[in-house]
């Protein structure tokens, strides 16, 4: 009874922890929008600022994958 | 753990692809054991070194598919280092271009049906993003001395603030080994899970053809992932250098 209610636990947690993915995906979507508004407007410098894109989503998606491996973690190695 | 309960329906086991097995044998798992992870990281070395130097070995004027591929991968690496870590970044341009086509190909290995993904593992990625970790602090201390600590006192902020910028950017330097390694890790492990829940969909006859379909698109995305996050990898590591090789604001 007692480790049921432990399991049921880290199974609500995981699923509360996935939905910190969702953050990321806002924190990624807003890098790439706000790449592309700017783009758009002066295209001719968007070629150098590609890498710099990149280690925006890179850095925002990090913080998702940490709750990713929150939720892996509980469901698996609790 | 109730996980001995006879499993009703829709059998789930999207975690399984990532076990580590012996090569030879069942034995227990040591250090020096090969397994799975080591065979296909001895693959995907096999593959850069058939295309870096078996491609490239006629070295011909009009270059052939190969040769073209490998000069392709070499000229954006190379300008991917100069960019971000500047003209005296160069010098390492041979450890990261070894890091980017490692794991773009372990990555990439991993898409066939029925391999392994190296690079899913924490033990393999934890493994390179502490040696980038550390190659990069060493670097900066011996260029800098005790001047390398400057990276972490901002000048340019009021100095009131200083003290906690300097706590924050401590805290944030040393969990970069873990955002970079996790990153890379979690990013091919999710994608190749979504895959197999989709493979077990596939077993409902009314929405195998979604599932199919599903699949198909799903293994285009990772494709992508897979070279982006090899991209990723090799750009955060050009990154760290620069702030060794440049540690003053």
């Amino acid at each position: 009874m007692e480790g049921d209610i432990v399991q049921m636990g880290a199974y609500i947690g995981a699923g509360l922890g996935a939905t910190g993915m969702g953050g990321a995906a806002i924190g990624v979507g807003h890098v790439v929008g706000n790449f592309l508004s700017g783009a758009l407007r002066n295209p001719s410098a968007a070629a150098g600022q590609t890498a710099t894109m990149f280690i925006g989503i890179a850095f925002a998606e990090a913080l998702g994958i940490f709750s990713f491996l929150i939720s892996l973690l509980l469901m698996f190695a609790v | 753990m109730a996980k001995d309960i006879e499993p009703v329906g829709l059998v789930f086991k999207p975690m399984d692809q990532f076990m580590v097995t012996p090569l030879f044998g069942d034995g227990p798992i040591n250090w020096y054991t090969p397994t799975n992870v080591t065979f296909w990281m001895g693959l995907a070395i096999l593959c850069v070194t058939l295309l870096l130097v078996v491609g490239t070995r006629r070295r011909a004027m009009v270059p052939s598919r190969a040769q073209s591929v490998a000069e392709l991968v070499y000229g954006f690496v190379y300008r991917m280092v100069e960019d971000v870590a500047g003209k005296d970044g160069i010098r390492y341009f041979p450890y990261i271009m070894t890091l980017f086509m490692f794991i773009l190909f372990a990555n990439s290995l991993g898409l066939l049906p029925m391999s392994y993904t190296s690079t899913s593992q924490i033990a393999v990625t934890g493994f390179l993003a502490m040696a980038v970790f550390l190659t990069v602090t060493i670097i900066g201390f011996v260029k800098h001395g005790f001047g390398f600590l400057s990276l972490f006192w901002i000048s340019s902020a009021p100095l009131a603030l200083r003290p906690v910028l300097a706590l924050i950017e401590v805290i944030s330097y040393f969990v970069r080994p873990v955002s970079h390694s996790i990153r890379l890790a979690g990013n091919m492990m999710a994608g190749h899970a979504v895959i197999k829940v989709f493979a077990a969909f596939a077993a409902i006859l009314a929405i195998s053809p979604f599932s199919i379909l599903a699949i198909t698109a799903i293994l285009a995305l990772e494709t992508l992932v897979s070279v982006i996050q090899a991209y990723v990898f090799a750009i955060l590591t050009c990154v760290y250098l620069k702030d060794a090789l440049h540690p003053h604001h």
